[in-house]
């Protein structure tokens, strides 16, 4: 796997080229052509990792080499645009999706034959121009194949080899949805509840000295979401509950050291007048928990609010 | 001659304080914090406009120790702000009766902690303030009181001070339990409130999908909580909803907690939603959404 193309530079589509130009021919597929323009002066990346990269930026599909391996890195809501323009093309590639949520890969199946790749990643950063985005966790990404397509495992591992030799961090696993399902738990609870509040992900969240305490509420949603779990057979890789108080105590020591706490993406979206994913979060969460019979009124309530939060 | 001290001269209070001066049997005083409000209405009088015209004669203060024994206290604060206001007032109702007109529950209780007779009570009249001394009467609507039952006001000064009101234009109708009024009010308010502040939607847009299904849970929440005590709503808060999501009614009105958020104050979320919350939970009653929505808004309050 010598030939990568990476869809959509946002935060973590400009991360993996960025990275991956070290040691692969990387090629990034963008919407606006500015952006590509942008792009082709090169990519920096400052923060963790702090370095320029050439990458081969266009913004028709037609211009892209052929590759070995697409990362569909757009938003959720952005895939059914990118399974279009990408159909019909690329028959040797493997595609690996990393959206937020459940859903990316049925999505992008309807759309090609493509084997697929499940992803999901902790890595996070903000955004400082078409061209530059500063990396502020350096944490994994987590890959596994999905099991409608019958990627080989071992197609995984080379993914898995390609992203650790670029600098990042990466681990294989045969099922990914253990780890998928711990994320999708944890960001459907974090995420709308920043939304609603306007909280980014601080201290508040693992609160529970009262009942009224945020603390309850996150908690409440986390254990709606495991029990939705339970039903569809999935054991969780991470407690969402810990993994939830493990990042407010980071957010807090970075607060102390005069950063600041995390904004969840989707309150990065309602900020900016952005629609949110929170269909392929909350509402992929929502529809499983419809599927196996588990009643989920907590994250229904969020559901609903955070669509009418939008609409207002 | 009955004397009445209307606490907390806003909107509502004016409402009360302006009708009753028009009583010819009625000496009224008004306790408000501001002081050109408070100016404007001892030098021009309490003016009402819109929904009627009144021009009220009324004694204003900020200073609790300048009011006289009174027979009547109707509490009109934020209830934020009903202890603090009530305690510095407590003075002047040691032989009278104190009736609350605030929304939410659990006003009477805090009053109940420096006042003997204490009288529940739920207002539908709204406005909104113009400037010092000048009050908008936006709507009309009844007003229902009664004993509060652990510290209760004797009837007949209930019934008195419903005469009254009643005679100064503000229709009032005294019961012997008027917790099945309050609490209609309660479960309305809860629903229509939070769910905008957190949306930033208006209470008709509320009433539509996909926030519907969600206000009517949370309501049926509120229902419980009341039913746990033995509380008979007098009309269904649903019908309210309802009606008041019509465009001829309030379609496009922003429920008062989100014009708070939006002005960055703080909500009346406790005596709402959180009322509701800690109602059931002495009465064994969980609600799980009011409790949800109760931690989405002190979370939004503190962003």
């Amino acid at each position: 796997m010598r030939r990568v193309c990476v869809v959509g530079a946002g935060v973590i589509g400009s991360l993996y080229a960025a990275h991956l130009a070290r040691v692969a021919d990387v090629s990034v597929l963008v919407r606006r052509p500015e952006q590509a323009e942008a792009l082709r002066g090169g990519l920096r990346i400052s923060g963790k990792s702090d370095f320029s990269a050439s990458v081969l930026a266009v913004s028709e599909p037609a211009e892209l080499p052929e590759f070995d391996l697409g990362i569909v890195a757009t938003k959720a809501t952005d895939l059914e645009a990118v399974g279009e323009r990408l159909a019909g093309r690329f028959a040797g590639a493997t595609m690996m999706t990393i959206q937020n949520g459940l859903g990316a890969e049925e999505i992008l199946r309807a759309h090609g034959p493509w084997p697929l790749i499940s992803a999901v990643t902790f890595m996070s950063g903000v955004r400082q121009g078409d061209a530059h985005v500063e990396y502020e966790l350096d944490t994994e990404t987590w890959l596994g194949p999905y099991a409608e397509t019958a990627t080989p495992l071992g197609a995984v591992q080379g993914v898995e080899e390609l992203l650790v030799a670029a600098g990042l961090r990466a681990r294989a696993f045969p099922d990914l949805r253990p780890a998928q399902w711990s994320k999708l738990i944890f960001n459907a609870t974090v995420n709308t509840v920043a939304v609603l509040t306007d909280l980014p992900h601080v201290s508040q969240f693992a609160a529970i000295g009262e009942l009224t305490d945020l603390g309850h509420l996150v908690r409440d949603l986390m254990e709606e979401g495991e029990r939705v779990a339970a039903a569809a057979e999935v054991e969780l890789h991470e407690d969402p509950w810990e993994m939830n108080v493990l990042a407010v105590r980071r957010g807090e020591t970075q607060a102390a050291e005069g950063a600041y706490a995390h904004v969840p993406s989707m309150l990065e979206d309602v900020r900016s007048g952005r629609r949110t994913e929170v269909d392929f979060i909350t509402g992929a969460l929502v529809r499983e928990a419809e599927r196996v019979g588990v009643p989920v009124p907590l994250h229904t309530a969020m559901y609903r609010l955070v669509r009418a939060r939008e609409t207002a | 001659m009955t004397r009445v001290c209307v606490v907390g001269c806003g909107a509502v209070g004016s409402l009360f304080a302006a009708n009753l001066a028009s009583l010819d049997d009625a000496e009224v005083w008004a306790y408000d914090l501001w002081d050109d409000h408070v100016s404007a209405i001892n030098e021009d009088g309490l003016r009402l406009s819109g929904a009627g015209e009144v021009l009220g004669r009324v004694h204003a203060t900020t200073d609790p120790a300048e009011l006289p024994p009174c027979d009547y206290g109707i509490v009109a604060t934020k209830s934020m702000q009903t202890s603090a206001a009530v305690e510095a007032v407590a003075h002047a109702f040691a032989g009278g009766a104190v009736c609350s007109v605030q929304n939410g529950a659990g006003n009477e209780e805090l009053i109940a902690e420096h006042v003997r007779e204490v009288i529940r009570g739920t207002t539908f009249p709204a406005g909104h303030l113009a400037g010092p001394g000048h009050v908008v009467w936006d709507t009309k609507g009844d007003t229902h009181i009664g004993p509060f039952e652990p510290s209760p006001a004797p009837m007949e000064k209930v019934r008195e001070l419903a005469d009254a009101c009643t005679r100064a234009g503000l229709p009032t109708v005294a019961l012997e339990d008027a917790r099945g009024a309050q609490w209609r009010k309660l479960i309305f308010n809860a629903a229509s409130n939070a769910i905008a502040a957190l949306t930033g939607l208006t209470h008709g847009r509320v009433a539509e999908p996909p926030t519907r299904d969600l206000a009517w849970a949370v309501m049926a929440e509120g229902r419980a909580v009341a039913e746990a005590q033995g509380i008979v709503l007098d009309m269904s808060p649903e019908e309210l909803f309802d009606y008041a999501a019509r465009k001829e009614v309030a379609y496009d009105h922003k429920p008062s907690m989100l014009q708070d958020v939006e002005a960055g104050r703080e909500t009346e979320i406790d005596f709402l939603n959180g009322a509701i919350v800690a109602f059931g939970e002495r009465h064994g009653v969980d609600a799980p959404l009011n409790r949800a929505l109760t931690a989405l808004v002190k979370g939004l309050e503190r962003s």
